[in-house]
């Protein structure tokens, strides 16, 4: 072989080398969270389509572990860790199962119980959600009404802060909880304004609500039943209007005879005082 | 590029790990890639090889993940799970229209990407037409960077085989590559590859060109 050849072989057997690396490519983004969370070391989160606008769903191996709007994913992470103390990463998507059952908790549709997890709280506030979590479909309740079923009646503002501080909004429908003066109230999830249209996407109408309770109204009754409800209790909604009764008090509605549904159990100031 | 990933694995598995996929996942999701029809097959099979390693690691006493030469021995668990999948049989011929687009994101021009997609498939079917074992060795040492020993750790054959199956294999791509070269410049349609040179099939002439009206 002539130096030449040579020569020309090596600089061929470079292209080669050349070549070949450029069909070197990295690693898809989600892998690495796939494969830590697969082996337990993270907890995942992907983003799932929401009642209003994309949200992110985190889980781990008790459930559901954090639920937000899909806005700012570095702060979902840090407020994960900070909680839980445990790292969160990013991956392609839920898994088809988690996703169908987070869909139908926020559609209403509550067949099978949801575990959720929620690590970092403490014994009142997981009452609090757990107790939230009865609130059903399309309807709302008072804090008062939380903090009295949860035995703490007075715990209104303590229920208000466990709330606010709730880790898995829209699967835990701290939506539905509102002022006892019929005002739709703070919401940790995106402001009032929100809470407002993940009300409306269950069909209820938070103006409408507020209207009723400007004009003084708390509770509504049947004078068929002599039963009275907060005014979206399933039961006062089905009330025909010729036979609705309007109650400023729930003390007015026991003088009228009346007695508190056992449905939505209204609570009564003048007992919860 | 994993020089502490040792001693940080003898440690303690669980806080070392995160750091030894954030290492080795190029490696073993472009093995994979290679082996899958899809990128979600790619994505699977990177994700069980992985899965397999940690709990390796968390069987092995310290002393042993300690001297672990953790590339080719992750490159091992990767080929050997690509192999089970494929039942022994040959490695599927490396897939023509991999997933380019996400290394494209960064190109400049349009122009720039379709130059990248076309070297890029031409690189891919060069290798494609080697034989089984030159492809694999060649596409271990060139593509992934690994180095002879550890082709040879990752494929469980000795280092002197791994290392004239290399050399033949790339021998094989200088005569295809020459071939396309000079075909690409006459402009001929006829795709020359390593299986033609392997077969003795000389390069096809340039000139007499037909041209169809």
């Amino acid at each position: 072989m002539t130096m030449h050849t040579t020569g020309r072989a090596l600089a061929e057997a470079r292209a080669i080398v050349t070549g070949l690396r450029t069909l070197r490519e990295p690693a898809p983004p989600a892998l690495a969270g796939a494969v830590l969370s697969a082996v337990g070391i993270v907890d995942a989160y992907a983003e799932m389509p929401g009642p209003i606008g994309p949200l992110f769903v985190a889980w781990g191996p008790g459930g559901v572990s954090a639920v937000d709007r899909a806005e700012d994913a570095a702060a979902f992470e840090e407020a994960y860790l900070a909680r839980t103390g445990r790292p969160l990463h990013r991956v392609g998507r839920v898994p088809e199962r988690l996703a169908r059952q987070v869909d139908r908790r926020i559609r209403g549709e509550r067949r099978r119980s949801l575990p959720v997890d929620l690590t970092g709280l403490n014994e009142f506030q997981r009452r609090v959600l757990a107790k939230t979590m009865e609130i059903p479909y399309g309807e709302v309740r008072p804090y008062a009404w939380v903090a009295r079923e949860i035995g703490h009646p007075r715990a209104q503002r303590a229920v208000g802060t466990a709330l606010a501080q709730n880790p898995i909004p829209f699967v835990i429908p701290c939506h539905r909880v509102v002022r006892s003066d019929g005002r739709i109230g703070r919401y940790g999830a995106g402001g009032p304004t929100a809470k407002r249209a993940v009300l409306a996407s269950e069909g209820i109408d938070p103006d409408e609500l507020e209207r009723i309770a400007t004009a003084g109204v708390r509770y509504l009754g049947s004078d068929t039943t002599r039963i009275y409800c907060y005014p979206s209790c399933r039961h006062a909604r089905r009330t025909s209007p010729q036979h609705l009764v309007r109650f400023r008090t729930a003390a007015d509605g026991r003088m009228a005879g009346f007695r508190p549904c056992k449905v939505c159990r209204p609570v009564d100031e003048a007992i919860a005082a | 590029v994993c020089s502490q990933c040792p001693s940080q694995l003898a440690r303690d598995v669980v806080s070392a790990f995160p750091t030894f996929v954030a290492h080795h996942q190029d490696l073993v999701h472009g093995i994979a890639r290679r082996w899958s029809r899809d990128p979600s097959d790619a994505e699977d099979l990177s994700q069980e090889a992985f899965i397999r390693a940690y709990r390796a690691l968390g069987r092995y006493s310290p002393e042993r993940r300690h001297a672990l030469r953790t590339r080719g021995w992750m490159a091992r668990i990767v080929v050997n799970l690509a192999h089970d999948r494929a039942r022994g049989g040959d490695p599927p011929t490396a897939p023509l229209d991999a997933s380019a687009d996400r290394a494209d994101i960064g190109a400049a021009t349009p122009e720039a990407t379709v130059d990248r997609h076309e070297t890029n498939r031409m690189w891919r079917e060069l290798l494609a037409s080697l034989p089984p074992a030159y492809r694999t060795a060649v596409a271990l040492r060139h593509v992934d960077g690994l180095s002879y020993p550890e082709v040879a750790r990752a494929l469980g054959r000795p280092l002197g085989t791994v290392k004239s199956d290399v050399h033949r294999g790339v021998r094989l791509l200088r005569l295809a590559f020459e071939a396309r070269v000079a075909a690409e410049a006459a402009d001929d349609p006829h795709r020359y590859t390593a299986t033609d040179a392997r077969a003795g099939r000389s390069i096809p002439p340039r000139a007499n060109v037909e041209v169809t009206p």
